[in-house]
């Protein structure tokens, strides 16, 4: 049994009276140990996606069906209270803003200890302990002295760190990052990645990481989720996404990203297009009109289908574009 | 830098200003002076202890008032009061107004119209009509002077402290309490509550400088504070008739003077705070 199934999760948000379906049918699942990116462009439902898996949707989204199956049991289905037992104990997050994630009026200290206190109902010695031990855990220097600073005297890179040491405490299970290094610039977002990876080892914990950055994806995942305008678009794993995408999507962004090995007079391609408004409405691929391989039959419904054993793809021909090239 | 830092950058800032330092050490000499009225005055304020309306001499420092009691000591004692009713008023309305505003902006919906409604209520009433028929059905005294100078302060503070709270709300580090598996009950007193307190703080200074204006005048209306008991709006009181105001001016001039003394530098340290505390600046 998988550690986390998500099953034809849909969440709609309540616009002037209309609702609007921004998560359709969402489908995936997350193994122990492993590490499953979901990338996709902004807009299409990454965020959302797991925030409703966190029961933090606020007050004008609202999941409409499906399933968050954590170790069997429905996470949608909870209480507050019960939800409150599982999030933090085993389901623990990391955001994407660094900048407001820890409460101004406090030092590092007193947010840690606060949390362990509540969670883990140490002593104060024990406590103390904990958080320097945790702090020390992610890498950063001289963590009694980042007991005693405020938020604001952190770096960006030092405080997504204290987040992980935070989100650690309980030794949690899964750990959901969403885009935890979009924030930081790029030699601080490597060195959290390896921070990741080398924890998810240590604990033993699977992690559940939302971008939308294809390296990162490269370097981390085990699996992947392609997303695009709400709907998963392919699901494989982490070689056959690079070696053979099977959705013209999937292709298109990795066609859209520079490398330095390969061909340097390779010319980059963009998707033409945006994101279409209201894609709610439409009835056949979502892709459709920015897709080179597009015919008369993607304007018809897209059936999510296994094309081979693990690779899921939302595209009826299927595997037949990597035969063409 | 620990909180102690934190307490020394706010002194720092707030030594800037002055005027609000020079008011700051005013008000605790006031204070003190009315703390220690029992021990300091010289007469007995409510007994007759000389001529009627002598002016100031060396046994009476500021006169006597209409039926000769020491005026020195009356206006000690009426400190004491008036600053107790600004200081029990402004409690009590800062209270109702952070616990009605953490609520309505933290549970929102339905909760949240129905204080918000009666916030509105409260504040639509003419004030000082409500005060005087309040002061009227309730029979006019200290507590009561003081309970319906709480319950009319509150509404201000309450929507401060709902907009701090809806907007805080919204930051990432309570989304994180939640995720985290944080207790509501400590998200909003441990998390919310002491982001919000700084500007609650200085929004209270303005309801202490305005709740010693407001026992002032119901007491000079005859409907606050009742003689023989002395509070500053009593003592003005005596100041209605003509005679009084062109040649008995040491009735009402201290009384007067001293009222607009505390309120502007309550005034003035008030706004120093909301300097020194704002942590944009």
């Amino acid at each position: 049994m998988p550690l986390l199934q998500v099953k034809d999760l849909e969440v709609a948000f309540e616009k002037e009276h209309e609702e609007l379906v921004f998560v359709d049918k969402v489908n995936f699942h997350v193994d122990e140990g492993e590490i499953l990116c979901i990338v996709g462009e902004s807009g299409c439902g990454k965020s959302v996606t797991a925030l409703s898996i966190m029961g933090l949707l606020g007050q004008q989204g609202r999941v409409k069906s499906g399933e968050v199956l954590f170790n069997g049991r429905d996470l949608l289905k909870l209480k507050e209270k019960e939800l409150d037992q599982i999030r933090g104990n085993e389901i623990a997050m990391v955001f994407q803003d660094v900048m407001n994630c820890l409460n101004p009026s406090f030092t590092v200290g007193n947010q840690m200890a606060e949390a362990i206190r509540i969670h883990l109902g140490y002593d104060k010695k024990k406590t103390k302990e904990h958080a320097i031990q945790l702090l020390e855990k992610v890498g950063l220097p001289d963590a009694k002295a980042v007991m005693k600073k405020y938020p604001h005297m952190l770096s960006g890179g030092m405080r997504q760190r204290v987040m992980i040491a935070m989100a650690l405490i309980c030794r949690p299970k899964l750990l959901i990052a969403d885009e935890p290094t979009t924030a930081l610039d790029v030699t601080i977002q490597l060195q959290i990645m390896k921070l990741l990876l080398e924890l998810r080892d240590e604990y033993h914990m699977s992690i559940l990481l939302i971008t939308h950055d294809i390296g990162v994806v490269a370097e981390e995942a085990d699996r992947v989720v392609v997303m695009y305008a709400g709907q998963c678009v392919e699901e494989t794993d982490v070689h056959s996404l690079f070696k053979k995408p099977a959705h013209p999507y999937t292709e298109a962004l990795l066609q859209s990203v520079p490398t330095i090995y390969g061909d340097p007079a390779r010319k980059l391609k963009s998707i033409p297009g945006t994101v279409p408004e209201n894609y709610q409405e439409l009835e056949g691929c979502r892709f459709a009109d920015r897709c080179s391989y597009a015919t008369k039959e993607c304007y018809t419904k897209q059936e999510y289908h296994e094309v081979e054993p693990g690779h899921l793809v939302r595209c009826w021909k299927g595997l037949l574009n990597n035969d063409k090239q | 830098m620990e909180h102690k830092g934190n307490m020394q950058r706010v002194t720092k800032r707030f030594m800037k200003h002055k005027l609000a330092v020079v008011s700051l050490i005013f008000l605790l000499i006031m204070i003190i002076l009315a703390i220690l009225a029992p021990v300091i005055a010289p007469y007995n304020p409510n007994q007759v202890s000389g001529g009627f309306s002598k002016p100031p001499s060396m046994d009476h420092l500021l006169g006597t008032d209409q039926i000769g009691r020491d005026m020195l000591s009356r206006l000690l004692y009426a400190m004491r009061i008036s600053l107790f009713v600004g200081a029990a008023a402004t409690v009590i309305s800062t209270l109702i107004g952070v616990i009605l505003g953490l609520l309505s902006g933290f549970i929102g919906g339905v909760v949240d119209s129905i204080i918000m409604r009666i916030t509105d209520m409260v504040m639509s009433f003419p004030y000082i009509l409500l005060v005087l028929v309040a002061a009227a059905v309730f029979e006019p005294g200290l507590w009561s002077i003081v309970l319906i100078l709480g319950f009319v302060d509150w509404p201000g503070v309450a929507r401060l402290v709902r907009g701090n709270v809806l907007s805080i709300r919204e930051m990432n580090y309570i989304k994180a309490d939640i995720a985290a598996g944080m207790p509501k009950r400590f998200i909003l007193f441990s998390e919310i509550l002491p982001n919000t307190i700084a500007p609650v703080f200085v929004y209270a200074t303005q309801v202490f400088a305005i709740s010693i204006l407001d026992e002032a005048a119901l007491s000079f209306l005859g409907m606050g504070v009742q003689p023989p008991t002395a509070s500053l709006g009593n003592i003005l009181n005596g100041a209605e008739s003509i005679t009084v105001l062109t040649s008995k001016f040491w009735l009402w001039v201290p009384a007067g003077v001293l009222i607009v003394l505390l309120v502007i530098s309550i005034n003035f340290v008030g706004d120093a705070l909301r300097d020194a505390l704002d942590p944009s600046v």
